[in-house]
């Protein structure tokens, strides 16, 4: 086969031949699943038996403290306090995780030694005793200076004038992102290399190709984890006690049950909250992920369907 | 601009008509030395087809051409320019990672694999590097990257992702790509070998068709009916060193050297 002939034409559809018709649609008796239903049956029973129990023979629940302290102006300002915990420690999270994830990548050894020692020590200590640490920063580092070593020094903070709820945010944030940047480096080794490839021999530098080649494709990967994490952080955020920070939803719902004598009800207020906050951040991950399922997968199944449908009607 | 300027490689600014010059060119990885001692030319608007076994090292070569991979010695110019190094008074300088950058927009290069921007449309693949690289404004390189794609026979796909492309018309996006950049020189790289054979011939015929508009090319191929066909030198490459060279109907007719003849005998 000393040559191949050059000139079939690529034809634009293949278009199915014309005028062929279709077999009628299959028409069968549908397959039963009678242990389903009985096993649905069951477990619905249980669960009807468990929420009338609790309405009804557990006064401990005390539905009528519930109701009064579920929206309570105290208990929804303690709730946004979280939401800002969260936003914000996550917010520290993702950009230090992503300069982390970054160095760790970088063919510089001091950055990624630096990269490394840090996750050393930040994932390798519990996010409590860290955060009772931050609490404790003002007993060793009285001031914080900016400046250079032993020269000009720009700006001097003493420790004791910065707010709780920032040293609270600072805690979480900075444990938060040694996680954070393992995510995004699994999430930019998952890119192909033929990806930077070609980026670069279009004549891309590294930070564009990053940007507008590695990290959209890498979103893929980094989002679902990092909705995890940001779930995940919304429930840590109720460690911030140990700073001592008593602001948020769920120390908030103690010292309110504290006085009264009903920590019960004030738990189940403070866990709706949380669920709520849970469940609109997981709608949110889907739209997220949906987003970035472009040109994948996903979209490739949205067509065919799509294409189906053309053919049905 | 035209459509018929976009497939028509930049006029010479005179002088050398050399647009490659590999000299004496060695390319090791760790103690393994892939590339031997490569020299050779190739001039404005000339095709060359670069052919050899496996792991004869021509696509290493295609990627220091590009300076995909760093030279480990000898010398690569490509339009009289070094390739990653300034020369000053007979010292190299290596050159920063922004002028390597520069250097590689001149220079077009499609791989086996396509390497398409998966998360972009085929006209986003073909406009970013010129808006990203060239600061173009975004309605012209829409329009140019348009007739591009017009010319390569993707005129209905402008909006298509690659995975819903065919792997002729993935490859076909990757080469309007590359010839958005406007560059003097196109490397391809095995760019059927990934194909289904009965999309071969549709990459090969956009290929011939640049060649014939008089863009320089250095195609690495198994596909020895287009080199006889289009190209104006054939290269045999095998265990990092130029075996033959020579005018490819003479080559393929004809081959001097053992190594050329059973390397052939296999192919052919
Ligand atoms: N990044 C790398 N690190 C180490 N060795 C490499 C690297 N890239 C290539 N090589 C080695 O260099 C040799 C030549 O590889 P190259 O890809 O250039 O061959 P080729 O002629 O293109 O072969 P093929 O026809 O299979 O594509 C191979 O032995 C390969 O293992
Ligand atoms: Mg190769």
């Amino acid at each position: 086969m000393a040559t191949k002939p050059s000139t079939q034409k690529a034809s634009g559809a293949n278009s199915a031949p014309s005028g062929s018709r279709l077999a009628p649609p299959i028409k069968a008796v549908k397959l039963r699943h009678p242990f389903r239903w009985i096993v649905a049956g069951v477990i619905v029973l249980y669960f009807a038996a468990f929420v009338w129990d609790a309405a009804v023979n557990r006064p401990v629940y005390d539905w009528a403290a519930y109701g009064k302290y579920i929206f309570d102006k105290r208990i929804s300002e303690a709730a946004l306090v979280t939401l800002e915990l969260t936003v914000w420690s996550m917010a520290i999270a993702i950009v230090l995780g992503i300069v982390l994830a970054v160095m760790r990548l970088s063919p510089n050894p001091v950055f990624q030694g630096v990269s490394w020692f840090y996750l050393w020590v930040f994932r390798g200590t519990p996010v409590y005793v860290q955060l009772v640490f931050w609490g404790l920063i003002a007993a060793i580092y009285p001031t914080f200076t900016l400046g250079i070593p032993f020269g000009p020094q720009w700006i001097s903070v003493a420790a004791a004038d910065v707010p709780v709820f920032w040293i609270a945010v600072v805690g979480l944030g900075l444990n938060e992102a040694a996680y954070m940047a393992e995510v995004v480096r699994a999430g930019i080794l998952s890119v192909d290399s033929g990806q930077s490839e070609a980026a670069r021999a279009l004549g891309m530098s590294w930070f564009q190709s990053m940007r507008r080649v590695i990290i959209p494709q890498s979103m893929r990967i980094i989002i679902p984890p990092t909705g995890n994490e940001v779930i995940s952080m919304l429930k840590t955020t109720s460690l911030v006690a140990a700073v001592p920070f008593s602001l948020d939803l769920y120390m908030r719902a103690r010292d309110i049950a504290g006085p009264i004598f009903k920590p019960i009800p004030l738990l189940m207020v403070a866990s709706s909250w949380y669920l709520l906050f849970t469940s609109i951040l997981m709608v949110g991950q889907y739209y997220l992920e949906k987003r970035y399922a472009r040109g994948t997968g996903f979209e490739r199944m949205k067509a065919s369907v799509e294409s189906t449908e053309e053919i049905a009607t | 601009m035209t459509a018929e300027s976009l497939f028509t490689a930049p006029i010479s600014l005179g002088g050398d008509d050399v647009m490659v010059r590999a000299e004496g060119v060695v390319k090791k990885f760790g103690h393994n030395v892939v590339l031997r001692d490569i020299s050779l030319e190739v001039k404005r608007g000339e095709v060359m087809c670069l052919i050899g076994p496996s792991g004869s090292g021509k696509s290493t070569f295609l990627r220091c051409i590009n300076h995909l991979e760093v030279l480990s010695g000898g010398r690569l110019s490509v339009e009289g320019r070094l390739i990653g190094y300034r020369e000053k008074n007979g010292v190299l300088f290596e050159m920063k990672p922004n002028e390597a950058a520069a250097q590689r927009r001149d220079i077009g290069m499609v791989f086996q694999r396509f390497n398409l921007f998966p998360h972009m449309t085929a006209l986003e693949n073909v406009i970013e590097a010129p808006i990203q690289v060239k600061k173009m404004p975004k309605a012209q390189a829409i329009e140019r990257g348009k007739v591009l794609l017009d010319r390569v026979g993707l005129g209905d796909k402008f909006d298509s992702y690659p995975a819903h492309l065919s792997g002729g018309q993935q490859q076909r996006v990757a080469i309007a790509r590359a010839l958005a950049m406007e560059p003097s020189l196109m490397l391809f790289d095995e760019p059927t070998s990934a194909l289904d054979p009965e999309l071969v011939g549709e990459v090969l015929d956009v290929m011939k068709e640049l060649a014939k508009s008089g863009m320089t090319m250095i195609v690495v191929t198994h596909e020895m009916g287009f080199a006889r066909e289009v190209a104006d030198t054939l290269v045999f490459m095998d265990a990092g060193v130029v075996v033959e060279t020579g005018e490819p109907k003479a080559v393929l007719a004809n081959p001097q050297h053992n190594r050329t003849k059973a390397f052939l005998s296999k192919v052919l």
